[in-house]
């Protein structure tokens, strides 16, 4: 304790007690609970009364905002012709059932009724309303089977726009923004390419092909476990950290030092 | 500590000769003249380090240059050791060779202040300006030299060699001038070439060229491009990889539902709810292509200007000042998306002679 008091009127502890307390701020700011829970394998059920059990399931969790019916209200859309890989990417991404209207429907935990046999339900039941693009077989979106080049060229093409290039996502118009593309499945990669989910933009199968999707998926999923040749990636969202870092982080070290260099010390009387 | 020392006689107005680091006159305490006192102690303005603080700084300082020395031998080992090949290795070297030297200079400057800062004793000082003229004699001097050298080269009486050098030196003074020709397109071209892409070109067998695919080099048939909030990212067929053509020519492609057009849009150069607008931004010409199909907005991730594509790209927020031009496109006899025209309106940002392009484009009824 006498230690520190000692050490208050250092001409120096001014400038730690800011950076302490800026380190502090910005550590809190970062810490974010990240629980990644996911629903135990499905339960073997039988497919004929899919449909049934699934409309069951929508009347509960979600015909409150899309309508008895999924016509959709004036807060959710119609759900009619969205198709079985729409309601796989929204339920399985936890993104859907949503916890409150607000500008992006984040990643989330799904609820603890969700498992594959339910969103296979809920799949079959949307589906059933009017078509729509169909879940796609494990093998079509096998990274595994992929050529990342080429998944690169198209991925840099057309979704680093918004995804930025190794899929950290990025802000969008007025609370918006572009997901991070991280935790994404594979699946659920390609269906939200075949659907356009909120404002993400269709990418359909005839314009890029499910080769080139696959490919696609192969970079996204491929880029996540390559290392940074230049050290740290600051969350690789390119010269926005790197510049902040560099000017606050770097900046205020050479000012210090600077100050430490040229300090003058008090004169004993 | 400051006292000024214009109040102490200076032998023949010559300011005496001061070394960096020594104390001012003023004080009294030069550490060169050690004739005439016994040392620094006691001195006035002179406040010697404590032999306590000398000695931790001593080892402070020490343990600094050890840490140098460390950081040098592990700068040669890790040379050695990792040696590089792919990304992986890479990395690996490159942390290795920045931290090592990094170390090894941070400490090795770090023990240098605590060795001034903790061992050596402390003073102000005041160091003078001296005066920039040089002496009566030297200027004296060196004027009388430069009419020798001048008399002697014959420079002034053998006319023949003094035209002869200014004639060869004249083409070496132009040379800097003509280099500037490199900056850019002649002047004369200059606006021109901001006008045109090569959308208005001619293919080579006459036909009007097709909008391809950015990465894959594909055409696109309209009838496959049918998915409401589609966006794709297109180049000029022949031009898939000429940047100079491309900063021009970049498009994005967007598919609506018929009615989610609104009145902005020229409905003629549209195909089947499909419009083609230019992918630069207007105000500085960054690749603007964030789009969301809920809202129609097309966002220029530079300075967040906003567009609204059902409404014929115009400004709804941010620097902008004109909306992204519309290209007129249609479909060929194979079905694969065209275009018709070039764009009515100089696409990118604004050049001193663009004028008003879009008022002229009103004036005569859409067509530039």
């Amino acid at each position: 304790m006498t230690r520190i008091t000692a050490g208050r009127r250092h001409p120096l502890a001014r400038y730690a007690v800011l950076l302490l307390a800026l380190g502090l701020l910005g550590g809190l700011y970062t810490f974010v609970a990240s629980t990644t829970g996911r629903a135990d394998a499905s339960i073997a059920a039988g497919r004929a009364d899919d449909v049934a059990e699934g409309k069951k399931l929508f009347q509960q969790s979600c015909a409150s905002c899309h309508g008895l019916n999924a016509e959709g209200s004036n807060v959710a859309p119609s759900l009619v012709g969205v198709g079985a890989a729409a309601v796989d990417f929204q339920v399985s991404s936890g993104r859907m059932p949503l916890a409150r209207p607000e500008a992006q429907a984040p990643r989330k935990p799904p609820p603890p009724w969700v498992n594959e046999t339910t969103i296979r339900q809920l799949s079959a039941y949307v589906e059933s309303l009017g078509g729509g693009p169909t879940v796609p077989a494990p093998e079509q979106v096998d990274p595994a089977k992929g050529d990342q080049a080429k998944g690169g060229e198209l991925f840099r093409a057309n979704c680093i726009q918004c995804h930025n290039f190794v899929g950290a996502g990025g802000a969008l118009t007025r609370g918006k923004y572009a997901p991070n593309l991280s935790e994404s499945t594979p699946t659920q990669i390609y269906e939200a390419m075949i659907t356009g989910p909120q404002a993400m933009p269709v990418f359909n199968d005839s314009i890029i092909t499910p080769e080139q999707k696959r490919d696609m998926i192969a970079y996204i999923t491929g880029v996540r476990s390559q290392v940074d040749p230049g050290g740290a990636g600051l969350g690789r969202i390119g010269p926005v950290t790197e510049g902040l870092t560099a000017w606050i982080v770097g900046l205020s070290l050479l000012v210090l030092a600077a100050i430490w260099i040229t300090a003058k010390k008090r004169q004993a009387k | 500590m400051t006292d000024n020392n214009h109040d102490i006689e200076q032998p023949e107005g010559r300011v005496p000769k001061r070394v960096i680091g020594t104390p001012s006159p003023a004080t009294g305490t030069s550490v060169l003249g050690g004739d005439e006192r016994p040392g620094d102690r006691g001195v006035p303005g002179v406040v010697p380090q404590s032999e306590e603080t000398a000695r931790k700084g001593e080892r402070i300082a020490a343990f600094c240059f050890l840490l140098t020395l460390l950081g040098g031998i592990a700068f040669i080992v890790s040379y050695v050791v990792f040696q590089v090949g792919d990304i992986d290795s890479a990395r690996t070297s490159n942390v290795a060779l920045g931290g090592s030297l990094a170390l090894a200079l941070l400490s090795m400057a770090a023990g240098m202040v605590v060795w001034v800062r903790l061992v050596m004793p402390k003073y102000n000082m005041v160091q003078e300006r001296h005066t920039m003229a040089s002496d009566g004699q030297t200027r004296e001097y060196v004027t009388e030299t430069f009419k020798h050298g001048v008399d002697e080269s014959g420079f002034v009486k053998r006319p023949l060699l003094r035209r002869t050098l200014l004639l060869a030196a004249a083409p070496l003074g132009l040379v800097p001038l003509v280099v500037l020709r490199d900056l850019g397109p002649r002047y004369s071209d200059f606006p021109e070439k901001l006008r045109h892409t090569v959308w208005g070109e001619k293919t080579k067998n006459g036909k009007p060229r097709r909008l391809v695919v950015e990465g894959t080099g594909a055409p696109i048939r309209a009838a496959d491009f049918n998915s409401p909030g589609g966006i794709l990212s297109v180049v000029p067929e022949g031009y898939e990889h000429d940047l100079n053509a491309l900063a021009k020519a970049t498009l994005i492609l967007l598919k609506f539902r018929p009615e989610e057009l609104k009145s902005g849009t020229n409905l003629n150069w549209t195909h089947d709810g499909i419009v083609a607008y230019s992918k630069i931004c207007t105000h500085v010409g960054c690749p603007a292509a964030l789009y969301e199909q809920t809202t129609h907005h097309i966002l220029c991730p530079c300075h967040q200007s906003t567009f609204d594509a059902a409404d014929g790209a115009k400004v709804i927020f941010g620097p902008a000042a004109r909306p992204l031009p519309q290209l007129p496109i249609a479909v060929d006899e194979e079905g694969f998306l065209v275009a018709t025209a070039d764009f009515a309106v100089p696409p990118g940002p604004s050049f001193w002679e663009r004028g008003d392009a879009e008022a002229t484009v009103r004036e005569n009824g859409g067509h530039a």
